[in-house]
């Protein structure tokens, strides 16, 4: 039986973060989607921030992971709105059909 | 007194420069002309207390640059020599404009040209009356200027704006001269102001400068340079090639700024410096012999010329010969007369060669003219007069003039003397004939115009005659009644030191054949021309035929134009052209400011397509971007 360590905590952190990157880039569907690779990439430092806590013996970190929750709850509601308005106004929240940045 | 000489003609220029149009354009040439026929009559008290009080002034303006130790004002310096040229040119300037009333009274611009006039005037005014350098070179400039603007004034015709270029192009020639004259003055006496100027020139007569190994006395090189600017100005040969193209502009300004005022402000110059040519006999002889070949050159082309103005242009030039090499003899007093009296009649000739231009409407070649004298016989009276007075007939005012000029070339005694005075006598022979060549075309014979019938030919109007019959008057009288002031026994008690003379001139009972000849020829002249030209026409075309070379060479203005086209034009357009096509389009602006652009359009091409728009680029670049940064604080 292996013991589980701070490297396989940070191991899965990564790992979860690569999926939110990848999940931003290689996503051609809907913007929920990158929403929620956001989320997971936010979930991945999050992972990082409990484990090294605890290796450090240190709380900050935990009552930290707390705070970024709240705010990556405020920050998904904000999110959602912002595509319902989105939506309501497009018709479509299809990533590739969102380029209205183009100068 | 002598501000509002000078100032009226500048506030005729403003007022008809930008209030023409608010005035009215009945009235606003009136009102300049009056404003400068009011600067005329101040100008006759001034000159008026001249001749009876010995006056002469120098009122201040104001300090113009005050540099260390090179002090320049802007005055009004007025002596005997100023107060003359103060009358020519405020008075027959006072004349065109009135002139010019009716002259320009169908053209929609005679704001502009009014307010060009005025402008001119006041230039005039301010080289005349400077008492330095510097404020004469600005009174030369201005002139320059006013001429370029009034031969170019019907800028639609592409000949007139060429014409203005080049009297532009050749007078910078003659400033080049001009400016370095003033730059050696300057350098070697340290100020500008002509008095200070003139009482230190005795004590660098010797003075000798070195230049490409080449030694050059002082004095003779300042005579020459200033000599330069005088010939560019005064059309003498080499430089004269602009004046005869300058006849472009109307016939007012060719009256005004091409026969008597601007161009004679070369004799002025020369004139105005005789304290410091004086002193170097070698620019004297090479100004004597630049004259004469100016007086027989001009007047031999003038032989055969068949645009009305072109000869009379060609007149010009021929009598500013006369005045240079009356000057170069040292006898300045009689090149200020001649300047004078040349004012008067050929300004005349000007006027009434517009009036005839005027009559046939616009036609200018004497070959389609011919056979109207009985129907406007008013202009056939004027142009009759001024051709008599330019000839030198006695008693009119040219005789006293170009005779007293040929008397003292003769006494002068020198080799450079007599050939002046051979010369004189030959011209005068040759201007009487082109003279009367002319009257003799355009008013006797047969009518020869194609363009309208004889009975179109009407008398011009009276605005434009009465002026014309003031130079008429004073084309006879002048000579008469200032003879013994300018030239007379006891004409240095009126010059009062503004002429230097280092010998007094001799004056002798010159031997009768020479009293005779000038005379004789002249009046020989009119039958001799009358047969040619009206009664007996095959002999002339004969000796055309027999000498086809010569009449071209005349024809041709001695081939200057083309030489000069060949020597300079030519090569400095090809020159220019090639630093144009090759190496400033090719080189230049191809790797400068055209490459550079080119190169900001290719990259932002590129940079363009960061732009897609789409969310996740932009994220992806983000992501990139941070994880350089991070991997460059890690390692470093």
């Amino acid at each position: 039986m292996i013991e589980i360590g701070l490297g396989h905590y940070l191991t899965l952190a990564a790992i979860i973060f690569t999926i939110g990157i990848v999940g931003v880039f290689l996503n051609r569907k809907n913007i929920i989607i990158i929403l929620m690779s956001i989320e997971l990439m936010l979930l991945a430092v999050n992972i990082n921030l409990v484990s090294f806590s605890i290796y450090l013996q240190d709380l900050v970190g935990q009552i930290f992971t707390m705070f970024i929750l709240t705010v990556a709850a405020a920050e998904a509601a904000v999110g959602l709105a912002i595509i319902v308005i989105y939506y309501k106004n497009r018709g479509s929240i299809n990533v590739d059909e969102i380029n209205s940045l183009k100068g | 007194m002598e501000y509002a000489i000078i100032f009226l003609p500048l506030i005729s220029s403003f007022l008809s420069a930008f209030f023409g149009k608010k005035i009215g354009d009945k009235y606003s040439p009136i009102l300049s002309s009056s404003l400068i026929g009011l600067s005329a009559v101040f100008s006759l008290i001034v000159f008026y207390k001249v001749l009876t009080q010995n006056y002469s002034s120098n009122n201040l303006i104001f300090n113009w640059i005050s540099s260390g130790n090179f002090l320049v004002n802007w005055s009004i310096y007025v002596d005997a020599l100023t107060s003359i040229m103060l009358v020519v040119v405020t008075l027959i300037s006072a004349i065109i404009h009135f002139y010019s009333i009716g002259y320009m009274s169908h053209d929609s611009h005679k704001h502009r040209f009014m307010a060009y006039l005025s402008l001119f005037t006041f230039s005039m005014l301010a080289l005349v009356t400077s008492d330095n350098f510097i404020q004469l070179f600005f009174g030369w400039e201005g002139v320059g200027l006013c001429s370029y603007l009034l031969i170019g004034f019907w800028y639609k015709k592409p000949s007139a704006n060429a014409a203005a270029i080049k009297a532009f192009l050749v007078n910078r020639v003659g400033d080049f001269g001009l400016a370095i004259g003033i730059f050696l003055i300057f350098f070697f006496y340290g100020t500008v102001n002509f008095n200070e100027v003139f009482q230190e020139t005795p004590s660098l007569i010797n003075k000798e400068l070195i230049i490409l190994g080449v030694k050059f006395n002082l004095i003779t090189l300042i005579s020459v340079m200033l000599f330069i600017g005088a010939m560019g100005k005064s059309a003498q040969i080499f430089l004269h090639t602009w004046l005869p193209d300058a006849m472009e502009g109307p016939t007012p300004v060719s009256a005004l700024i091409h026969a008597a005022t601007m161009v004679t402000a070369g004799i002025f110059l020369i004139v105005r410096c005789s304290p410091i040519i004086e002193y170097s006999q070698t620019a004297l002889n090479i100004i004597a012999i630049i004259g004469m070949m100016t007086a027989f050159f001009a007047a031999t082309v003038a032989l055969v010329q068949n645009d009305i103005k072109k000869i009379v242009a060609y007149s010009t030039c021929s009598q500013l010969g006369y005045m240079f090499f009356a000057a170069g003899i040292g006898a300045y007093n009689v090149a200020i007369f001649h300047l004078f009296t040349h004012a008067f009649f050929k300004s005349l000739l000007f006027l009434g060669a517009g009036c005839v231009i005027h009559s046939f409407n616009e036609e200018q070649d004497i070959r389609s003219m011919g056979g109207v004298w009985k129907k406007i016989p008013y202009t056939y009276a004027l142009m009759i007069i001024g051709t008599l007075a330019l000839t030198g007939f006695p008693f009119l005012s040219g005789f006293y003039s170009k005779d007293a000029i040929i008397e003292f070339a003769y006494f002068k005694g020198t080799t450079v003397g007599y050939f002046a005075a051979t010369i004189g006598i030959l011209t005068a022979l040759l201007t009487a004939i082109y003279s009367w060549r002319l009257i003799f075309k355009v008013f006797h014979g047969k009518y020869n115009n194609k363009k309208g019938s004889l009975h179109k030919v009407n008398e011009s109007s009276l605005i434009m005659l009465i002026p014309s019959s003031l130079l008429a008057f004073g084309a006879i009288f002048i000579g008469y009644f200032f003879k013994n002031t300018f030239i007379g026994y006891d004409n240095l008690l009126f010059w009062n030191n503004s002429i230097l003379f280092l010998e007094n001139l001799v004056h002798g009972h010159p031997p009768l054949w020479l009293l005779i000849i000038t005379p004789f020829l002249v009046i020989l002249a009119i039958p001799l021309t009358y047969y040619l030209i009206i009664k007996n026409e095959k002999i002339l075309k004969n000796l055309i035929l027999k000498n086809q070379s010569i009449y071209n060479f005349l024809l041709n203005k001695w081939y200057f134009d083309e030489i000069y086209n060949f020597i300079f034009v030519a090569p400095l357009k090809r020159f220019g052209l090639f630093f144009w096509k090759k190496v400033d389009i090719n080189i230049i602006d191809k790797y400068g400011p055209d490459g550079i652009s080119r190169l900001v359009r290719i990259i932002s091409n590129k940079a363009v397509n960061f732009q897609s728009g789409y969310l996740y680029h932009y994220a992806f670049v983000m992501v990139i971007g941070f994880s350089i940064l991070l991997t460059y604080f890690i390692i470093y």
